[in-house]
């Protein structure tokens, strides 16, 4: 099977949507790119290349926006609402900031407030998380943020192969998609088949298999406990480690039956801990597998501060594979 | 403009519905009957019915907070909404939307909308479509004077330029965002320049004249259906009510609200047309006011029978499908 990067396999997805359904669009900041400039138009495809090759192909399906990052994701709402099948890309999961209503009052409300009778089959894409020196706008999660929501599906791959398979569920799905994709990981390879696949939604992924803990990770955090985790087999500990891949919906049923089996838990996320996802998944395994429980859950996650500049005060920040196998290591303990 | 006799009886009947159940909803809002939060359009049913003349059901609008008027002159269901005000289970929303929130996507109105310029960015994405689809169909946002401070509304209308999509943003004026005057509110003494400043042509009417807001529509909706981008429409007519029922209404003048209900009434305003030109008779006027009291009271006796939505309902309709799909 080829590998390719989880660029290229959100690129290979979006250009076989568009492909097989005339409905689909995308639309964002460059996604083209150069237009009304001196340079060739679709010669940028998005700012991280995701969306190279699509304007060649079908000019007509790929809108360049103005900033405006409120009408781009108006707009995806509104034309998935008279039956198109838009995926808006948002350039970085920070400017969440600048569209949180149309987003949350508008796209994620409109079937409950409309009594059951519209649809809305709007994907938006975001790059995601930290790892880049990008400081404190361009770095954060969001996803933890927005899976609070009711209304939204909110995805978060963590390799190649479920990122396409995930964004080719998410553009048929006929509720709105958020999906997240920690731009640390676009040039990580993974085998990827060429035809079309979907990966169903709310269905984790037991990355690893194990006896002794349940590690539980988001996104680019799932290949670093995963080095951590290959590392302690030499110490004779093994863990489940669970990709959940969708946190709404929450495949809780995998968590859970983990938990039962190793009654040890450490959750793994890259956001801040207030009201994030450790807490949420510490707050189910308490609420629904207490009695299972051998010991203190431990939640290894970023400090409650803004994501830094700096090098060395980022990795200082994010969690790492020894900050994961220290928290596997205190559950044993 | 000649209008056939047909889409003159319509367009009567669409501006006395609105206004008798805009004037029952108050009523029965005083009478602690209907929940929540209400902003009534009582005063400008022109606008509403004089843009929505022009609009087949698969063109869309999208509305504002002050939707009655609007889902009302696009077709939407009278006795469905009212049931809808009321919170029955057998309202056109469920039960889930109430007075803010009344839609029904199949007769091409994308909602009122709780968000003030919450709109206009949606509809954007529906002129999108149209024009990806190249069905000739319009986008319609109303919103009010309020909507223009909003920085969506300057997105949108940017981004229809940007993108030559048929949106035709119609900004109704009442003068009082809330409790506060246009004249403070909008910081330039010439709305329709700023607005023609983003790139399409503007047509104003007076809101209180069917006539004049039917004959600018129809440019604007002309100018966006023939595929030459977006157009505006800026109508001028105040609104009888509060901002919201119970407003006590301390911006307004002396003898204000009584020199718009005597000399600035849309319904008024059209019969006096009428009896100018011959058009339609009074009697055929006064029939149709009958047939909409009757209408209206109907509506009220079947949302107090209507029945109410139960506890498990709460859930319902979140997602189209929750779980493990694909």
């Amino acid at each position: 099977m080829p590998e390719k990067t989880m660029r290229d396999a959100i690129n290979e997805a979006l250009h076989q949507a568009m492909e097989q359904d005339e409905s689909v669009f995308v639309i964002g900041e460059d996604v083209a790119g150069c237009n009304g400039s001196a340079g060739d138009v679709g010669s940028v495809g998005g700012v991280f290349g995701v969306t190279t090759g699509i304007y060649n192909r079908w000019p007509d399906r790929c809108v360049d926006t103005p900033i405006s990052e409120s009408a781009i994701v108006g707009a995806a709402a509104g034309a998935a609402l008279v039956g198109m099948r838009p995926v808006a890309e948002i350039m970085f999961a920070d400017f969440i900031g600048v569209c949180m209503d149309q987003i949350v009052n508008q796209m994620a409300k409109f079937r409950y407030m409309f009594g059951g009778k519209s649809r809305c089959p709007a994907v938006i894409r975001f790059s995601a998380g930290g790892g880049f020196s990008a400081a404190g706008q361009h770095s954060q999660a969001m996803y933890q943020v927005m899976t609070s929501f009711p209304g939204l599906k909110v995805v978060v791959p963590s390799n190649a192969y479920d990122a396409k398979g995930l964004l080719l569920s998410a553009i048929q799905d006929d509720d709105p998609v958020l999906f997240f994709e920690p731009k640390v990981l676009y040039q990580e390879t993974a085998e990827v088949p060429d035809e079309m696949y979907t990966i169903p939604f709310g269905q984790a992924n037991f990355v690893r298999e194990g006896d002794d803990v349940t590690v539980v990770a988001f996104g680019q955090m799932v290949p670093k406990a995963a080095a951590a985790i290959d590392a302690l087999a030499a110490e004779g500990i093994s863990c489940d480690l669970i990709d959940p891949r969708t946190t709404s919906p929450l495949d809780e049923a995998a968590i859970l039956e983990s938990i039962g089996a190793t009654g040890r838990l450490v959750v793994v996320d890259e956001a801040p801990p207030r009201c994030g996802l450790t807490a949420d998944i510490a707050g189910l395994a308490a609420d629904k597998a207490f009695s299972s429980l051998k010991g203190p859950i431990k939640q290894v996650c970023a400090p409650h501060s803004p994501t830094p500049f700096s090098p060395e005060l980022e990795a200082a920040y994010l969690p790492d594979a020894d900050k994961i196998t220290a928290a596997i290591k205190a559950t044993l303990a | 403009m000649s209008i056939p006799k047909e889409k003159l009886l319509h367009a009567y009947r669409s501006m006395k519905t609105i206004r008798e159940f805009e004037e029952r909803v108050h009523a029965e809002i005083m009478n602690g009957q209907i929940p929540g939060f209400t902003h009534l359009y009582t005063g400008q049913e022109a606008n509403a019915v004089a843009v929505c003349a022009h609009l087949d059901e698969s063109d869309t609008i999208i509305s504002t907070h002050r939707g009655h008027g609007h889902c009302i002159a696009k077709g939407a269901d009278v006795s469905g909404m009212m049931k809808e005000l009321f919170g029955s289970s057998e309202g056109l929303c469920k039960g889930k939307g109430g007075s803010m929130h009344v839609a029904d996507i199949d007769k091409g109105i994308l909602g009122a909308n709780g968000i003030v310029a919450g709109g206009p960015p949606i509809s954007v994405g529906s002129a999108l479509a149209a024009k990806i689809r190249k069905n000739g169909k319009v986008a319609v946002s109303f919103s009010g004077d309020g909507s223009v401070n909003q920085g969506t509304c300057f997105e949108a209308m940017n981004m229809a330029v940007v993108l030559q999509v048929p949106a035709v943003f119609v900004i109704e004026n009442n003068y009082y965002s809330e409790h506060t005057h246009i004249d403070y509110a909008v910081g330039c003494d010439d709305l329709k320049a700023r607005t023609e400043a983003f790139g399409f042509p503007v047509f104003v009417a007076d809101g209180a004249d069917f006539f004049a807001v039917h004959e600018a529509a129809g440019k604007a909706i002309a100018h966006a259906r023939a595929g030459n981008g977006p157009a505006g429409v800026f109508a001028e007519q105040g609104r009888y009510h509060g901002h919201f029922v119970g407003d006590p209404q301390a911006y307004r003048g002396e003898g204000e609200l009584e020199n718009l209900r005597e000399n600035h009434d849309p319904l008024k305003v059209f019969r006096q047309h009428m009896a100018a030109s011959g058009d339609l008779s009074e009697a055929e006027l006064d029939a149709i006011d009958a047939e909409v009291m009757a209408e209206i009271e109907q509506s009220v006796v079947d949302a107090k029978a209507a029945a109410r939505p139960t506890p498990e309902q709460v859930t319902a309709d979140v997602y189209i499908q929750y779980g493990t799909t694909a």
